[in-house]
């Protein structure tokens, strides 16, 4: 393949951008944060970044979501942790999301709008249970 | 510790992005006897005490986790370079940036995998913090440079995924050259 130009990349995006419009008008209101401190590349935080913006497009939602790395999240017994934060579900750190979790979470959380259950280590409860 | 080259240079990116830099310069140098890499940043920077201190796994600052009494991301670097008959530079004033350099011997039979160099420049292109990132790139006698402000001029958000798919698409072609 020749080197690709900025021009080119451009031209690439709006192609893109024209497709996805056509298919979705809603915005992104998704994040996807993942951890990427010492404790998490360790882990292999990269193999599961990739692999989420691997299944987020496979499952047509690249614009919808957006995917952030941040530092460590102070879970680093369970790396990679991943924090979701999407509309209608409460927001959800997991924990051990390595690249074979990452689809199911793109597959459960994003699609199905379900939890993870043996995924979770930090803050579903107090969103959960509404008195 | 790390499996791949590519996340001990994550790490020390990360490093930077998390130091405050507004400009972070990542080269990388390949050739036959080895692969090199220098992280330049104009973050916060170190004075010699704790550029001394960075280097021992049993110290942190402990601001970010308070409590915590390790600091792993240099010492792992440092070691997995020792061990495999690497060379590491650390050079930092305090106010005005950090320059670290290193280099890994791949003739060494203990020398860590390169792994994918694409993803991991996509994924440190991607870190927020610096406005800019630059990436330098040779091989042999090819070479490329990456700069994110103009790649966030012509794809919009990098955070957005399908623009990281276009990057990674870019990144790649760069790195197979022509």
């Amino acid at each position: 393949m020749a080197r690709m130009t900025l021009d080119e990349l451009r031209a690439f995006r709006d192609a893109k951008r024209q497709d996805l419009a056509r298919r979705d008008v809603e915005g992104k209101d998704i994040q996807i944060v993942v951890g990427m401190g010492t404790c998490g590349i360790a882990a292999g935080a990269k193999l599961t970044f990739d692999a989420l913006v691997e299944s987020i497009q496979k499952r047509g939602l690249e614009n919808k979501v957006l995917v952030r790395q941040t530092g460590c999240m102070g879970l680093c017994y369970v790396e990679p942790t991943v924090e979701v934060i999407a509309p209608g579900m409460p927001t959800v750190i997991y924990g051990k999301m390595t690249k074979d979790a990452a689809d199911e979470l793109v597959q459960k959380h994003l699609v199905e709008g379900k939890l993870l259950d043996n995924h979770i280590f930090d803050r579903p409860a107090a969103d959960i249970v509404k008195k | 510790m790390h499996y791949e080259i590519v996340d001990f240079v994550i790490d020390i990116v990360q490093n930077s992005c998390e130091a405050g830099a507004s400009l972070v310069e990542l080269r990388i140098d390949e050739d036959d006897e080895g692969i090199g890499f220098e992280v330049g940043d104009n973050g916060k920077g170190m004075d010699a005490l704790q550029q001394a201190r960075a280097l021992d796994p049993f110290v942190t600052d402990g601001i970010k986790h308070p409590g915590r009494k390790v600091g792993l991301g240099l010492p792992f670097l440092q070691q997995a370079l020792e061990q495999s008959g690497g060379r590491l530079k650390l050079e930092s004033e305090k106010g005005r940036g950090t320059r670290l350099s290193f280099r890994f011997d791949t003739r060494n039979v203990d020398c860590p995998p390169v792994g994918d160099l694409v993803g991991m420049m996509v994924t440190v292109l991607c870190m927020p913090g610096p406005g800019e990132m630059l990436i330098g790139r040779t091989r042999g006698g090819y070479s490329y440079l990456l700069r994110k402000s103009e790649l966030a001029e012509a794809l919009g958000n990098l955070e957005e995924v399908s623009n990281l798919v276009l990057l990674r698409e870019y990144v790649r072609s760069q790195e197979e050259g022509v």
